[in-house]
């Protein structure tokens, strides 16, 4: 018997993981969720049949997303987090001791509890003292928040679906309203290589070019999402995420790593000459 | 067997035909879609297969003996009429329909003067003579309100001759008359009542609504299902009450309907009115529980209004429709034409209408929480980046219009063009108006007056999208040589 897992990244191009066995399936009311087990990739979370995170490649994405800002940014004590149900961003952030308050934003209840279960790896800092679960739309969460955060991460879903309104302007005009005057925002920014892709991720660029003085964007290779060539977005009001970066004082933290270190910081923000052009095209 | 509201006789008609796969010789001329491959892959081959003609198994719109008639009993049953007739040519056509029943050449008919344009079309076409009741006017919102009974009662004792009444009802703002008393008015003087109740179809299926023209004793109205109801851009339905000589009415319809009726609409109508009939109350319940979820988020947010049955003033505000989702935007310095401009182009929303100061958002059983949330957040932000002080806007006046001539004289008399600045003092001999909402500014047969110009200029300035002119771009207007 062979039992695969497959998501189709185009209309021609599937990928498919071998799964041992499913440990959990159900509905909530936004979406299907999925957990299985696999020899290649350990366990892994799937949300309307889309991967979101493997045990064996997670710690490119939530160390990529979580240390660039916080390596950037001098003091940052209240950071909110967007999306990030599995807990995987919760636990990169629990290791700064610096850091007084966490806020998460989690539109379904669910998937948080399915991650608590099924996915240890990541869902093991739930139970900080410093971090604080909101189950709502981050849409409506962030319209009423004002001067108050120094770092908002926003790991959402795909720009379709239940994390479609983290993709509009009318979200990272609220993100920008939320953070102090030197805030920086960072999020998940899609995938320059397929056409469709490609499209979602110039006009998510576009609307934060809009938003925010300082916008750049940064890379980094995720196996199993779809060319495993992923970007994210650095936005800021105050800081440059290489000019105003020290990587010195970080690397005094002593935070072990297994992907993210100072010169990679540096370097992920050089980017290939074609998707230069993606974003110079709608900046 | 007798049929009930879980039939739809045209759908059920049409999945019978399509599996008998009757060979085609006869009109459209695509056949099925196989001769126009290009617009059946844009529209999709179910859609192409039941694009047919009217033919004996299917019936007739023209002259319904058998699934169409069965479909319109059904649709009276499930609206309370006596009779229903399903219309493809819009709202407007039911509209059409409904005065030139009412009235011929030289009646008189009471309305209000914010009316849609396609009622004072119907009297350029059937040379009526309207008699304005001018609407109440809430001058913070700077918009119409309905009927006031006291000044129908006026027009009543000043017309006794009128062969009837027309009311808007809701208004696009979800404004209601009081409808059972003005029916009650009007039948005690002989009148027809004539309800334009385009954005009232839920008033017929969900609970807690004002309540609907069949309801209220009213003798004809025109329901625009396409707007609440769920089916297809341009179908309708003509609801007729017991007084209503609905063979007559057929005949009247006919004028001017095409005898190639859709069966797209036409089937389109029928499933909206099973989904209706058998779940529109839990449907409305959603749709109110998300509009009132946004009126209070947005109201929330501060400087907009999206206001609702705080209106309610016993008269000219009877009742409001609490499904639409209405917010006047001049506290935050913006037109509702700006706000609305910047919803799309900065936010990619789209909204139905905004005038002078007020948006009208269309919420439907189709929305999504999260695409409210958009709404809001994008509402939120745009007071953000774009407020300024309030001072200094233009309210939209209801301005009361000077009718020098009836629609039909004006309309067809000999006229010159004039530019627009110098226009003022003459009578106008076509339709100025914003669409939406398709309420004119002027209509035919009106006196241009200095305020008029002025506020039709403020409304190009601030983009609202003008139209009705034979002149495109609305620098010269059309008025009676």
């Amino acid at each position: 018997m062979e039992l695969w897992f497959t998501e189709r990244h185009t209309p021609n191009v599937k990928f498919s993981i071998k799964v041992d066995h499913q440990l959990y399936s159900g509905n909530s009311e936004f979406q299907r969720i999925d957990v299985f087990d696999s020899k290649e990739f350990g366990r892994f979370l799937t949300l309307d049949g889309y991967m979101m995170l493997t045990e064996k490649d997670e710690f490119i994405y939530h160390e990529m997303i979580t240390h660039t800002p916080m390596a950037v940014h001098p003091d940052p004590k209240n950071i909110l987090v967007i999306g990030a149900g599995d807990g995987g961003v919760i636990r990169e952030l629990t290791r700064y001791p610096s850091v007084e308050n966490i806020d998460l934003v989690e539109i379904d209840e669910l998937v948080v509890e399915v991650s608590k279960k099924f996915l240890p790896t990541t869902a093991c800092r739930f139970g900080d003292p410093r971090v604080h679960v909101y189950y709502e739309d981050g849409v409506k969460f962030i319209r009423r928040c004002e001067d108050k955060y120094d770092v908002i991460i926003v790991d959402s879903t795909d720009p379709f679906g239940p994390g479609e309104g983290l993709f509009t302007k009318e979200f990272y005009g609220s993100c920008s309203k939320a953070l102090h005057e030197d805030g920086i925002m960072v999020n998940q920014h899609e995938s320059p290589f397929y056409d469709e892709d490609a499209a979602a991720m110039q006009r998510s660029h576009k609307r934060i070019v809009e938003s925010f003085p300082i916008s750049k964007v940064y890379q980094a290779h995720i196996p199993t999402y779809p060319s495993g060539h992923w970007l994210f977005g650095f936005a800021s009001k105050k800081y440059h995420p290489t000019n105003d970066y020290n990587g010195t004082k970080w690397s005094m933290l002593g935070i072990k790593t297994r992907y993210y270190n100072s010169r990679l910081h540096v370097g992920a923000f050089a980017l290939p000459n074609y998707v230069e052009e993606l974003l110079r095209d709608v900046e | 067997m007798a049929l009930s509201q879980v039939d739809a006789p045209i759908y059920e008609a049409l999945r019978k035909f399509r599996r008998m796969r009757v060979v085609p010789f006869d009109v459209p001329g695509h056949k099925r879609g196989r001769g126009n491959m290009e617009l059946t892959e844009f529209l999709g081959e179910d859609c192409m297969n039941v694009d047919v003609n009217s033919m004996k198994p299917l019936d007739n719109l023209c002259h319904p003996v058998s699934v169409i008639k069965d479909a319109e009993e059904l649709a009276a049953m499930a609206f309370g009429a006596a009779n229903a007739f399903f219309m493809v040519g819009g709202t407007t056509s039911a509209v059409q329909a409904m005065i030139m029943y009412a009235c011929k050449s030289g009646d008189k008919i009471i309305m209000p003067r914010n009316v849609h344009r396609s009622a004072i079309n119907a009297l350029i076409l059937c040379d009526a003579t309207p008699v304005y009741v001018n609407p109440d006017v809430n001058h913070q919102l700077g918009i119409s309100l309905g009927m006031s009974v006291s000044q129908v009662e006026q027009a009543i004792r000043e017309n006794p001759d009128a062969k009837a009444i027309m009311v808007n009802n809701p208004t696009y703002y979800g404004i209601c008359s009081d409808l059972k008393r003005i029916t009650e008015l009007a039948h005690a003087h002989g009148m027809l009542v004539l309800v334009d109740e385009a954005h009232g179809t839920h008033f017929y299926f969900g609970e807690n609504f004002p309540i609907s023209a069949m309801a209220a004793g009213a003798d004809i109205a025109s329901a625009s299902m396409h707007k609440s109801g769920g089916s297809l851009t341009q179908s309708s339905f003509l609801l007729m009450g017991e007084r209503i000589n609905a063979d007559y009415m057929r005949q009247v319809v006919n004028l001017t309907q095409t005898t190639s009726a859709s069966y797209l609409l036409l089937s389109s109508l029928d499933i909206s009115r099973k989904r209706l009939a058998l779940s529109g109350s839990v449907i409305f319940e959603k749709t109110v529980e998300m509009a009132e979820y946004a009126r209070e988020e947005i109201n929330a947010v501060g400087g907009f209004y999206a206001f609702s049955k705080e209106l309610v003033n016993g008269d000219s505000v009877y009742d409001f429709d609490v499904s639409k989702l209405s917010v006047h935007t001049l506290p935050v310095g913006l037109a509702g034409i700006e706000v609305y401009d910047l919803l799309r182009d900065e936010y990619d929303i789209q909204i139905e209408f905004g005038d002078i100061g007020n948006i009208l958002a269309y919420v439907s059983v189709g929305d999504r929480k999260r695409d409210i949330e958009r709404l809001i957040s994008a509402l939120s932000e745009i007071k953000r980046r774009f407020g300024r002080s309030g001072a200094g806007m233009l309210t939209q006046e209801y301005i009361d219009p000077i009718v020098a001539e009836t629609p039909r004289r004006a309309f067809y008399a000999e006229k010159k063009a004039l530019p627009l600045k110098e226009s003022a003092g003459h009578v106008c001999s076509e339709f100025v108006m914003c669409y939406p909402p398709g309420i004119p500014i002027l209509a035919p047969g009106e006196l241009i007056t200095e305020e008029i110009v002025e506020y039709i200029e403020y409304a190009k300035a601030k983009g609202c999208q003008m139209t009705g002119t034979e002149d495109i771009n609305m620098e010269r207007i059309n008025v009676l040589a």
